[in-house]
């Protein structure tokens, strides 16, 4: 499955600055080690030194938390798209900003 | 004069500048502000702080602002109220209310956070304020963003209830109802965020917004004779409250303006929307999110972005998670209001019929000194209420029509 995956502003550094990459996989945990292997050093992003997706980010397949489905096993369709989303903020909230965006 | 060093993440520990920052770069982890407290150790003592003016801005040194408050110069210092007739309903014998529902000038706990998150953001150069809202945080960024002469917009969900809606409103705001719940709501401002340079208090400044709630725990150990109680019951949203209650407890301690902490901190949510007390009751110290359905809208938030850390502020301090029916929270309100003549909003409710609950399964003891978090008005969710308190008698304007009715001669 090819699926388009929405990556983060602090990310972006390791995606060639792509706010969106699409990569390959039948499930949420596949398409991470594609982007891994697309783009390395982002699995020590998202996962922390014992393996599991970091407290703070949320997931999200289309609209739907990851935590609602089946978490990384959450399987994905040709054309679904997924979001990698900071959890802080009271609730799912999205960093898309650039830094520099923010000296005012 | 000003006591912040910085930012630092309180995952990964890595250390920022004092800047409008919210979450860890690398890890996502929220920031915390890092405070000196060796020089505040020097400067803050008990009798320094009574000699205060009676409202939040007396514990400064301990909040993230660097000069003067700009707005809401009277917010806190609210009543510690002991509640005797209530204590004795509840078969229990040392029973304070911290009373939030009179807190100037929107009468919620949330003029705290939001004095300090907009003198932040003014400091910061922002000239627009803006946040998602379950009603009170709204209220309150209306009505302080109009005393500090900064633009506001505000998100919420549309089906509030209507006095949260005209109680923002009336400050000539810029209100804008989403359809959807506060989840949504809160996303889609993420997203606002991105694009536009408005300071929004509860994601663009959000740790030094969240210290403000600091002052809720210090007033509660200052009023009891610069000591904390044995168990405090807090209401539980994002879970922002509880952890900053503890974190003021912690700091007191710490400062040496109160001895050992030993409270034990108990978070209170409605069934309809518990996915902390939940994940306390199963042992799990990760949220699995909720779909909220409660009448205590002002704490459904079924993804909240502290609960991690709420869960571990419960456990450390040895307390507890416990949830209510929607029914259990419309009987707290009456009894607190039955009682004490104190009317609180929903969530009052929900700290309420916890604080029964928690009493009759003997997690509260008769003899401990409870405090109950009272942190909203009951006039704002009059919805919750309206069908549940009865309705006047109606007679005509003639003694004979009231002896009628009431009978008897005096």
């Amino acid at each position: 499955m090819a699926v388009k995956v929405r990556i983060p502003s602090p990310l972006q550094k390791l995606t060639k600055n792509q706010s969106e990459v699409t990569v390959n996989g039948k499930n949420i945990r596949e398409l991470f080690l594609d982007l891994e292997k697309q783009y390395p050093g982002i699995k020590n992003r998202l996962y922390d030194e014992s393996g599991n997706l970091r407290r703070f980010i949320n997931i999200y397949i289309n609209e739907e938390d990851i935590r609602f489905l089946k978490n990384e096993d959450s399987e994905v369709k040709d054309g679904d798209s997924v979001s990698i989303i900071p959890a802080i903020a009271g609730g799912g909230c999205v960093i898309l900003y650039r830094r520099a965006d923010l000296q005012i | 004069m000003s006591y912040v060093n910085g930012l630092k993440c309180r995952e990964c520990g890595r250390v920022y500048q004092k800047e409008p920052l919210h979450v860890c770069e690398f890890c996502f982890g929220p920031l915390e502000v890092i405070y000196d407290y060796d020089r505040i150790k020097y400067v803050l003592s008990r009798e320094v702080i009574e000699k205060r003016p009676k409202n939040m801005w007396r514990y400064r040194e301990l909040l993230p602002i660097d000069g003067d408050p700009q707005v809401g110069r009277d917010v806190g210092y609210t009543p510690l109220v002991r509640v005797n007739n209530l204590a004795k309903v509840l078969g229990v014998k040392n029973l304070y209310i911290k009373n939030d529902s009179v807190n100037h000038p929107t009468l919620s706990f949330k003029d705290r956070v939001v004095a300090t998150a907009i003198t932040k953001a003014i400091e910061f150069g922002y000239d627009t304020m803006a946040c998602a809202s379950t009603g009170n945080l709204a209220n309150s960024v209306a009505a302080l963003s109009s005393e500090g002469g900064v633009k506001s917009y505000i998100f919420i969900p549309a089906d509030l209830e209507k006095s949260k809606i005209l109680g923002t409103l009336i400050y000539g705001t810029n209100l804008i109802g989403i359809n959807g719940n506060y989840d949504d709501v809160n996303r889609l401002c993420s997203e606002i965020a991105a694009n536009y340079k408005w300071a929004f208090v509860n994601i663009t400044i959000r740790p030094y917004y969240g210290d403000g709630s600091k002052t809720f725990g210090y007033e509660i150990a200052e009023q009891l004779g610069w000591r904390v109680p044995d168990n405090i019951v807090v209401p539980v949203a994002g879970s922002s409250l509880i952890t900053k209650i503890w974190k003021a407890f912690k700091e007191f301690e710490m400062l040496g303006l109160i001895g050992k902490v030993n409270t034990k901190v108990f978070a209170a949510q409605a069934s309809g929307c518990s996915p902390v007390t939940t994940a306390i009751k199963e042992g799990r110290n990760f949220i699995k999110p909720v779909k909220p359905n409660t009448i205590a809208k002002s704490i459904a938030i079924g993804n909240p972005a502290d609960g991690y850390y709420g869960i571990k502020t419960v456990k450390e301090s040895g307390g507890y998670g416990e949830d209510v029916t929607d029914e259990e929270i419309v009987e707290g309100i009456k009894l607190l209001a039955r009682t004490e003549g104190i009317f609180t909003e929903t969530a009052g409710g929900v700290t309420v019929a916890v604080t029964k609950k928690l009493i009759e399964q003997g997690r509260i003891k008769r003899d401990e000194l409870t405090v109950i978090s009272i942190t909203g008005n009951g006039l704002k969710t009059q919805e919750a209420v309206a069908e549940k308190v009865g309705s006047p008698i109606i007679i005509e304007p003639r003694l004979s029509s009231f002896q009628e009715r009431f009978g008897g001669k005096i």
